[in-house]
């Protein structure tokens, strides 16, 4: 149960980073949102599953029984998920905002902060978008 | 404090108090000041010389067994004597040769903080304090060099002397810890008492050429000489104080003062000899080919240098005290000549020798001041020259193993050092006079003294050698010797073979005077040699450090977001499995059971390769909910209700929130990389996939400590009156972090509307 659970965690975290990797930003997005789930269930699994059992302590117990699930994990996973959210819904913001900037959604093509005017001391007969000559 | 431990740091609390009241004081009377700190000073070493050795300490760091502390032993007092009697006449000299220039100040100050530095790095009596002020001369030399620093050529100098001596003092530094840890004491006294210790220290040579290598550079050794003559980008007064006199001699100081340790190594009597000698003729034949003086009085002092560091490779008894001698002679005759050289350009306007001549008659007491160091310089009978040639003669004579070469080299050495004193005394002043840019005149007073004094000092002191000796370089170099010396100085030795030798290097040396011009137009031809000299490698090894770091900054700031991202992966993935598999770490939990709830697994798997292969968008982006939901499902069937509501909530919002957005760019949805880069990242993800599973697994493999999980449901209760733990936990034993995560929700919230006001009225670029 575990190992399979691990391996599919191995095949989130593969198609996350071929996302990252990606030229254009939204599909980068998509890979980080992966990333994050890929995480969470990385913390879930640290904590050991198996059991069906909610972390709830029975009514009239004062301890939680033997038999449940370790509500650590689950705390934590809780806090990351609306965090994970959050950081999403930035990100989706951010790839809009450059989209309108640029014109374009691609990494390559924001180029804003090596601005025309600023001497580009190393190589300056450097072609900018070194992707294209990764390319060629 | 007893006083005589006080006298012994006086001079380096009023040289510092000096530049201190020098800074507020107006330029004109910064060198008055200046100079009568450094007279109390030389009157302060002179109470206290040719006494017994005394030592004081002054500060410590107990916990590093550092003793810091100040000893003033012969050797000490010879160096800073003439530190500060140079010092108390070039201050002077300085005032008068730099009137009226702003920054006269500048100069001032910094020449009374080098003051402080060689004295405290003569007198040091430990290894760390010694390095400190040795450091600190390094940096006064590389701002008095750029004085003038609106010039690029003085900034060049002024960098390659400070890289050169800086870099030698690093060599130096560690030297200096291994010689300490060797000896198990960073005093100077204590290292030289446990010599045998230092010596039998298995990381002994590597400490001695270090420690060589320190000298080397600060004394201008071949193959570092070339920083000397480039230095003379210094207005004179500075040449003449650190570039001759006091700061280049640092290096020679530190070789004598660790001779007593390594005296009697082969090793290092070996490479001193040979190097001094190889600097020495490197030194006398490029001052043949110079016209500026300074740049002729450079190079003889680069001679010089090598002379005296040739001096203590040999056998040390008769060594030390041509060491000393030599040394002495040599600081006050350059000192004369450095300061005549800047007399000569201050009143004439050029210091080109060739455009010299005849100024005998209009600067009558420049040209006696010259003449006479000259003739010490020349080493004729009766200046201490004389002595100085004589002994060192002898000392070359008398060493053992290929003495026929170090006597050829010191007859050739001293041959040239009489043909350039006929330059400087004979042919600048004697003969036709060629018109000068400025029409010449003795200088005032404060000029003329410095160059009158030092002259006259080296014929008194060549009249009474016996006196000089008796006084202070015995003590000297017995500091070198580690015992006291057997010979005693003498102006006349008697009809003895080296006498003869003396009489043939003057003749020699007054032929290649009359040859000059001829000699010098012809050595231009070796400047086409030069592009195979260290100087040049120096050039290379400095654009070479650019042009590496132009290059590293190019291979790894290349401004590609997919190059970084392939770097952080690779390293993410490939750090963490290589040292799994370096400590055997890979292992498998041992579980056989299976069940249904597996299914959700498959789901997550299925969603996630659906999301990166989607052609389009939209596609992916309804796989990603295909994840989330799967993920949702985990939660749910293990155990977890909460996680698993909230993971459905999100999912969808994230799902809408996305899928609105994203059809909104009208971009084509196809992954623009081309099929090789897409396999080659395939290649990457598959790593890091693989990377996180054996990962997880070796963790799920190790026993597990469920003690955090079963404190909290324990106490879940009893402290927090809930019953559900994951609740309690986010809202009551981690509700500051909880309050953190509402933050960072609020303040991306506002991020967000911030970033879509700015998309309604977008602000294109303006090209």
């Amino acid at each position: 149960m575990e190992t399979l659970l691990a391996l599919s965690i191995g095949v989130l975290v593969a198609a996350a980073a071929y996302l990252l990797l990606a030229r254009d930003l939204p599909r980068v997005l998509l890979g980080f949102v992966l990333l994050g789930n890929a995480a969470n269930l990385t913390i879930f699994a640290a904590g050991r599953i198996g059991t069906m059992t909610p972390p709830l302590v029975e009514y009239g117990a004062t301890a939680l029984a033997a038999g449940a699930a370790n509500p650590l994990p689950q705390a934590l996973v809780l806090t990351a998920i609306v965090i994970g959210f959050g950081l999403a819904a930035f990100a989706l913001v951010l790839v809009m905002r450059a989209y309108a900037e640029f014109g374009s959604a691609q990494a390559e093509d924001m180029d804003a902060a090596e601005g025309p005017d600023e001497p580009v001391s190393p190589a300056p007969d450097q072609d900018p978008v070194p992707a294209q000559r990764e390319a060629a | 404090m007893p006083l005589p431990d006080l006298m012994l740091i006086l001079p380096l609390i009023l040289g510092i108090a000096a530049a201190m009241l020098v800074a507020c004081l107006k330029p004109a009377s910064a060198a008055p000041v200046g100079a009568a700190t450094a007279a109390v000073s030389f009157v302060i070493y002179l109470g206290l010389a040719g006494g017994d050795p005394a030592s004081a300490s002054f500060w410590a760091v107990p916990s590093l067994d550092i003793a810091g502390g100040l000893r003033l032993d012969g050797l000490a007092a010879l160096f800073a004597l003439l530190i500060t009697g140079i010092g108390t006449l070039v201050l002077l000299y300085a005032g008068s040769y730099l009137k009226g220039d702003p920054r006269l100040t500048r100069l001032i100050v910094l020449l009374l903080v080098f003051m402080v530095a060689m004295l405290g790095s003569v007198t040091a009596n430990d290894v760390i304090t010694l390095f400190i002020f040795w450091e600190l001369t390094s940096l006064t030399s590389f701002f008095l060099v750029a004085y003038d620093h609106e010039k690029l050529e003085a900034r060049k100098a002024a960098l390659q002397a400070l890289l050169i001596t800086g870099g030698g003092g690093l060599a130096l530094l560690a030297g200096l810890i291994l010689v300490a840890i060797a000896a198990g004491t960073t005093s100077l006294t204590g290292i030289i008492a446990a010599r045998e210790a230092v010596l039998a220290h298995p990381a002994a040579v590597p400490a001695m050429l270090l420690v060589i290598l320190g000298a080397f550079t600060k004394s201008a050794q071949f193959p570092f000489h070339f920083w000397l003559p480039n230095a003379m980008a210094a207005p004179t007064p500075v040449s003449a104080y650190l570039h001759s006199a006091t700061m280049v001699k640092l290096g020679i100081y530190l070789l004598a003062r660790f001779n007593p340790v390594y005296g009697s190594e082969a090793l290092w009597q070996d490479l001193l000899t040979w190097t001094g000698l190889l600097t020495a003729l490197t030194g006398a034949v490029l001052a043949f080919r110079e016209t500026d003086l300074k740049r002729v009085l450079a190079y003889t002092t680069v001679t010089a240098l090598g002379t005296l560091t040739m001096l203590l490779g040999l056998a040390p008894e008769l060594s030390a005290m041509a060491a000393v001698t030599f040394l002495t002679v040599h600081a006050l005759y350059k000192a004369a000549l450095f300061l005549t050289a800047g007399i000569l350009d201050h009143e004439t306007g050029t210091r080109d020798a060739s455009a010299l001549g005849g100024l005998r008659g209009v600067m009558p007491w420049t040209a006696a001041a010259a003449v006479l160091a000259a003739l010490s310089m020349a080493g004729l009978p009766p200046f201490l020259g004389f002595v100085g040639k004589e002994i060192v003669y002898e000392a070359a004579v008398a060493a053992d193993g290929g003495a026929g070469l170090v006597v050829l080299g010191a007859f050739l050495v001293n041959t040239a050092g009489v043909a350039i004193a006929g330059l400087l005394g004979w042919r600048i002043f004697f003969g036709a006079r060629p018109k000068t840019p400025k029409a010449p005149h003795d200088p005032p007073i404060a000029m003329l003294a410095g160059p009158v004094v030092l002259a006259s000092l080296g014929l008194l002191a060549g009249l009474a050698p016996s006196l000089l000796g008796g006084w202070l370089l015995d003590g000297a170099a017995a500091a070198i010797l580690g015992f006291p010396p057997t010979t005693y100085l003498a102006l006349w030795h008697g009809f003895t073979p080296i006498l003869a030798l003396s009489a043939v290097t003057v003749l020699l040396g007054a032929v290649l005077t009359l040859l000059w011009p001829r000699l010098m137009r012809g050595l231009q031809a070796t400047r086409r040699l030069d592009r195979f000299g260290p100087a040049n490698g120096y050039e290379a090894a400095l654009a070479g450090i650019i042009r590496t770091a132009d290059a590293t900054t190019a291979a790894v700031q290349h401004g590609s977001l997919r190059g970084y991202m392939q770097v952080l992966l690779l390293v993410a993935a490939l750090g963490p499995l290589a040292v799994l598999v370096a400590r055997g770490g890979i292992a498998w939990p041992a579980d056989a059971v299976l069940d249904p709830r597996a299914l959700a697994f498959g789901l997550i798997a299925a969603g996630a390769v659906a999301t990166a292969v989607a052609i389009g968008t939209f596609a992916a982006v309804m796989a990603l909910g295909l994840v989330g939901f799967g993920a949702a499902v985990v939660f749910l069937t293990f155990g977890a209700p909460d996680v698993a509501l909230t993971q459905f909530t999100v999912e969808v919002l994230l799902v809408v929130m996305l899928a609105t957005v994203l059809i909104r760019l009208p971009i084509h949805g196809r992954d623009s990389r081309t099929t090789r880069q897409r396999t080659g990242d395939a290649g990457i993800a598959v790593v890091a996939g693989a990377s996180v599973t054996l990962l997880l697994l070796a963790v799920l493999a190790s026993p597990f400590d469920p003690r955090l999980g079963v404190w909290f449901g324990e106490n879940s209760m009893p402290g927090g009156y809930g019953q559900n733990v994951v609740n309690v936990i986010l809202v009551d034993f981690r509700a500051l972090d909880t309050l953190g995560e509402i933050a960072v929700l609020a303040i991306a919230a506002f991020a967000v509307i911030a970033l879509l006001r700015g998309a309604a009225r977008p602000l294109r670029r303006g090209n």
